[in-house]
């Protein structure tokens, strides 16, 4: 049974947070709505922080979800800086960290997750950076610039994001890998191999396979960055980019079922029916992988945003979304529909030299997944087809004279 | 400044001034008005900002890119006056267009 009239208290004012939110007003949702941030801003959009935002394209309104005063206008009860410290189930109440509390009816948590520190010597100094907030992306702004060098640990998307980025602002650029290859958790070899190309043409330097082992710093601010073969690697700043944890703690404290991630159902909803968790925290059912997993995108987000929203109100679940994402690097448009789970086979359409190819992993004659390159036909296409399960003809699939319209089998 | 009318699926119309430099889909969005999911924020990446552009408006809200046209060329339900509302830019011409929204974005 939905209440309209009930009282919702949202942790986190990220992307999920601020869009579920959103949602429920535009749903209907006529109950008072409390909106709990740990960051000064009212939700934005952060992948732009390390792109656009980061080049001085974006400022601080166009990051923004809404409007500062939209959320007065809308009964929205926005607290920025302050952050749940206890949730107490069976009263229903939530404790801030300044001492407030606040009872709730729906509890959405939306906490996100935080990145993950490097456990080594040297990483409490000043210059070493991560990228998570609007105020993490200030400080490498400020530390980037013509004749800078910049470090990068971890060859991710952000970390090859910020790399790009860090170019285009004219700063020296060393990316530094643990793996043999970028991208190794989420993207093919060809794909790997490709990036570390463009980014080489762009005069950005690799360490490949090379264990971070501590940071070393003078006067309090880092100089370098030593590696595990005795090198040290000389820098004014660095941006360590090795993946995140999910923020759960308050839900495992409180005795909410978790697996790195708050456990939900496709309502994104907990073991306790009167709280939604959804966004970066949650660990969710994929229904087109036949798994649960945790998953860091905007479109992950907002589904889960939608399908709170949807429960809450009343509404009929929205359909089932094919996870995707995207990345911008140069001139180059990267854009993943999907997961290569269970996928035995992987193909290319196009020539990565064209600097316009796509990746195909395939379950049988189902596409798992698509990485697609300056190649918007095939991102769309592959992620309909990840969606509708229909059969592919491979020899289409891979033939460039073939329209991704025909490539059913 | 232009005035924007954004006519939801159903019907319901909702009309309001959006700044000159802004996207039409941004004016959308951050008026917080159904039809418009704008996933990626504007990065011609997800084609869930899709509008139809009303005949006589489809000169000054000028050409769609290779990129916009090659991904409306697989969205759901697209028209001849199809385009990709983050693609389009508020500019004082555009004083009182309309635009539609398709029954679904994804």
């Amino acid at each position: 049974m939905s209440d309209l009239g009930a009282h919702v208290v949202i942790l986190g004012a990220g992307h999920a947070g601020g869009t579920a939110a959103a949602l429920l007003r535009q749903y209907g949702h006529s109950g008072p709505i409390t909106l709990i941030g740990d960051e000064p801003l009212a939700p934005y959009q952060r992948p732009p922080l390390s792109k656009a935002w980061l080049k001085g394209e974006a400022d601080a309104d166009s990051l923004a979800l809404k409007p500062l005063e939209f959320y007065a206008e809308h009964q929205i009860d926005f607290r920025p800086n302050t952050r749940a410290v206890k949730l107490a189930r069976a009263d229903k109440v939530v404790t801030l960290a300044d001492g407030q509390t606040l009872t709730y009816d729906v509890l959405i948590l939306a906490t996100g997750a935080r990145a993950i520190k490097l456990p080594v010597p040297g990483a409490e100094l000043a210059g070493l950076l991560e990228l998570r907030t609007a105020a993490d992306a200030e400080a490498l702004k400020a530390a980037v610039g013509p004749g800078k060098r910049l470090a990068v640990v971890g060859g991710g998307y952000i970390g090859l994001e910020v790399a790009a980025s860090g170019r285009a602002l004219g700063a020296e650029v060393v990316v530094i890998e643990r793996e043999q290859r970028l991208l190794a958790r989420v993207a093919c070899e060809s794909l790997s191999d490709f990036f570390q190309g463009v980014h080489q043409a762009h005069g950005v330097a690799f360490e490949m396979g090379a264990s971070v082992t501590g940071f070393v710093g003078e006067n309090g601010h880092v100089t370098g960055v030593t590696l595990a073969d005795g090198r040290t690697i000389a820098c004014d700043a660095a941006v360590i980019g090795v993946g995140a944890t999910p923020n759960d703690e308050l839900a495992a404290d409180s005795g909410l079922d978790t697996a790195r991630g708050v456990v939900v159902d496709l309502e994104a909803r907990t073991s306790d029916p009167s709280i939604f968790a959804i966004g970066d925290v949650a660990h969710r059912p994929m229904p087109i992988y036949e798994r649960m997993f945790r998953m860091e995108s905007v479109p992950n987000a907002l589904e889960q945003a939608k399908q709170a929203a949807s429960a809450i109100t009343g509404r009929p679940a929205p359909a089932g979304e094919v996870p995707w994402q995207w990345s911008d690097q140069y001139d180059l448009k990267l854009q993943i529909a999907g997961y290569a789970f269970d996928a035995d086979e992987v193909l290319l359409r196009g020539d990565p030299a064209s600097g316009k190819f796509a990746v195909f992993h395939l379950k049988g004659d189902q596409i798992q997944s698509v990485e697609a390159i300056n190649s918007p036909p095939e991102f769309m296409m592959g992620k309909q087809l990840i969606g509708n399960r229909k059969p592919v003809s491979k020899a289409k699939l891979v033939d460039l004279s073939v329209s991704m319209k025909e490539v059913v089998a | 400044m232009a005035k924007i009318t954004y006519i939801e699926h159903d019907g319901t119309e909702h009309v309001v001034d959006v700044k000159t430099g802004l996207t039409v889909m941004e004016g959308a969005v951050k008026n917080n008005i159904p039809g418009i999911d704008a996933d990626c924020g504007g990065a011609c990446a997800c084609a869930t900002c899709h509008v139809y552009v009303d005949e006589a408006w489809k000169d000054k809200t000028g050409e769609s890119s290779a990129m916009e046209e090659s991904m409306l060329d697989f969205a759901e339900n697209v028209e001849a006056n199809s385009r990709l509302s983050c693609q389009i830019k508020v500019t004082d011409e555009l004083e009182g267009l309309v635009v539609r929204m398709p029954e679904s974005q994804h």
